[in-house]
């Protein structure tokens, strides 16, 4: 049985920018934050310098209700360098806020893994002071239980 | 109006010796091959030269003393090509070289190549590179319609397969493959094997443009630019492939159809649509790749790229041969626009019809493109036997 798994500390670490820096804070204190243009209230991923639609620079942090569905991934088998460990899984996930997002699906099999399913946040350390969001099935197995 | 690429031609191709290392050469001194390969292919000298192109472009100016001259930093593929074209088309320039060459960068091969690594803060914890950024793209469109990783076997196999038969490629001799051994190759980043993925090698290369008077006169005969475009969404290996990601307001192509815009914008300088191609020589960064192009670029409707592939169309002696030479998974794969310029010249090679294997036969246009859904860019270019 192959569990998906968060990597061990010592995996390459973000630098944020001050543009950034609320969402790491964010992190630390497992909050799972994303911007919101205080103009049209676009929901955006990352942390860019404008609203991608009105171009408003006028954007705020929010607070993710930290569940998604699995939108696409895949299952690692060679690592990127020798500190990965393998095998371990890169999903984008859309979050219930619209916004897509990079990040990894742990605590099932590869084989629980189904398009749209409903996953929730949950934080690993990368090292003292950083924490990283990975995401976890609502249901494991794959599947709601029946009625 | 005259076609805009009328007044230049590629009169000169040429690939230095491609292995998987060139312990006896660095970057500059193998894209200094290319350079000198690509002149002597054209029956021109240095003397000719006045514009460089590539991501050495200053340092051959120097190295070959091309000064003065126009030269063009351009770490680019297709785009530096065309580059060239506008060049000449635009009087800057009467000869321009295009040059690339890759060679002891990538030596640490317990690692992915650095330069596939995003350093993008919210992804950089993630493990991702260029294998898992195509598959994270192939993943979605075999989950919305179906494509199998037995249909991307056939075409990993029938591009190896074009390699085992080249004497120039870096895998010649190394076949032949089924789909079958594509499939039981180990997994690298589902749904690829090892075979699906491009090789990593070293090599360099030189073309040669210049105008349609001057190349009248040269040993070989021209090669002609009918159209050619560009596409990006955003800086490579950086950010999520999202298939469904959009950009500017009016434009619906998604990113997973990276690509379509450039080749009706290529279809149409060039008054010609995918049935008039006779040569695919698409960029193959990963097998699934080439479903995904024949699908942005009008060869079959989307979605349907799976089948098209699977019943010998792109193969030897198939409606739409497609890369011939191997490509990066069998030819070669040095890293920069080396990779990239191969294409454009394996597309000369077959309208010339002097292609040492999978030659098809009476060739008078080949598609040739560059990058992929997951590096977010893709660039095409339209290539001639005749003038237009």
């Amino acid at each position: 049985m192959t569990m998906l798994r968060p990597q061990p500390p010592g995996t390459p670490l973000p630098v944020p920018s001050p543009f950034s820096a609320p969402y790491w804070e964010g992190c630390s204190r497992e909050e799972l934050r994303y911007l919101r243009c205080a103009n049209c209230h676009l929901a955006i991923a990352d942390a860019p310098r404008i609203c991608w639609r009105c171009h408003s620079r006028d954007l705020r942090w929010e607070k993710s209700g930290g569940r998604g569905r699995l939108y696409s991934w895949t299952i690692v088998w060679r690592p990127q360098t020798p500190v990965f460990e393998v095998p371990y899984s890169v999903a984008i996930v859309q979050l219930d806020e619209g916004i897509f997002v990079v990040s990894s699906i742990i605590g099932c099999q590869p084989e629980d893994l189904v398009d749209g399913m409903e996953v929730a946040f949950e934080f690993h350390p990368v090292n003292d002071e950083l924490k990283l969001p990975y995401f976890r099935p609502v249901f494991p197995g794959g599947s709601p239980p029946p009625d | 109006m005259a076609h805009p690429f009328r007044d230049a031609a590629i009169v000169g191709v040429f690939n230095t010796t491609q292995a998987r290392s060139l312990p006896d050469h660095d970057s500059l001194s193998i894209a200094i091959e290319g350079a000198l390969g690509g002149l002597k292919d054209a029956g021109l000298g240095v003397a000719d030269v006045d514009g460089v192109i590539g991501e050495r472009a200053g340092e051959l100016a120097y190295e070959l003393r091309l000064g003065p001259c126009r030269r063009s930093i351009n770490a680019l593929g297709i785009p530096a090509v065309l580059e060239a074209a506008a060049l000449i088309t635009t009087g800057q320039c009467q000869v321009v070289l295009v040059v690339g060459g890759s060679a002891g960068i990538y030596t640490d091969r317990a690692s992915t190549a650095p330069w596939t690594r995003p350093t993008n803060e919210f992804v950089v914890g993630y493990g991702m590179f260029t294998a898992v950024e195509f598959a994270l793209m192939a993943k979605r469109h075999m989950l919305t319609f179906g494509t199998t990783s037995e249909q991307l076997a056939v075409v990993a196999a029938t591009i190896r397969n074009n390699g085992h038969l080249n004497p120039d490629a870096v895998y010649f001799g190394r076949g032949p493959f089924t789909p079958e051994d594509i499939l039981a190759s180990r997994p690298i980043a589902e749904p690829f094997h090892l075979l699906d993925c491009s090789t990593t090698s070293e090599g360099g290369c030189g073309l040669v443009l210049t105008t349609a008077d001057r190349a009248a006169d040269l040993k070989q005969p021209a090669a002609w630019i009918l159209g050619g475009g560009s596409d990006a969404y955003g800086p490579s290996y950086q950010h999520g492939p999202i298939w469904d990601f959009t950009g500017r307001p009016g434009q619906p192509v998604p990113a997973g159809y990276v690509g379509r815009r450039a080749a009706g914008a290529a279809f149409s300088a060039a008054g010609l649509s995918p049935s008039d191609v006779d040569v695919c020589e698409l960029y193959d960064p990963f097998s699934f790749e080439i479903i995904r192009q024949l699908e942005a670029f009008g060869f079959c409707p989307d979605g349907e790229g799976g089948a098209f592939v699977s019943d010998g169309t792109i193969g030897p002696g198939g409606r739409f041969p497609v890369t011939t030479d191997g490509g990066t998974m069998s030819f070669g794969h040095p890293g920069n626009s080396t990779q990239m310029l191969q294409r454009v010249i394996r597309s000369v090679q077959q309208v010339r019809g002097t292609c040492a294997s999978a030659q098809v036969p009476g060739a008078e246009v080949a598609m040739c493109s560059n990058g992929g859904s997951g590096a977010l860019f893709n660039d095409v270019m339209l290539v001639g036997a005749g003038r237009p």
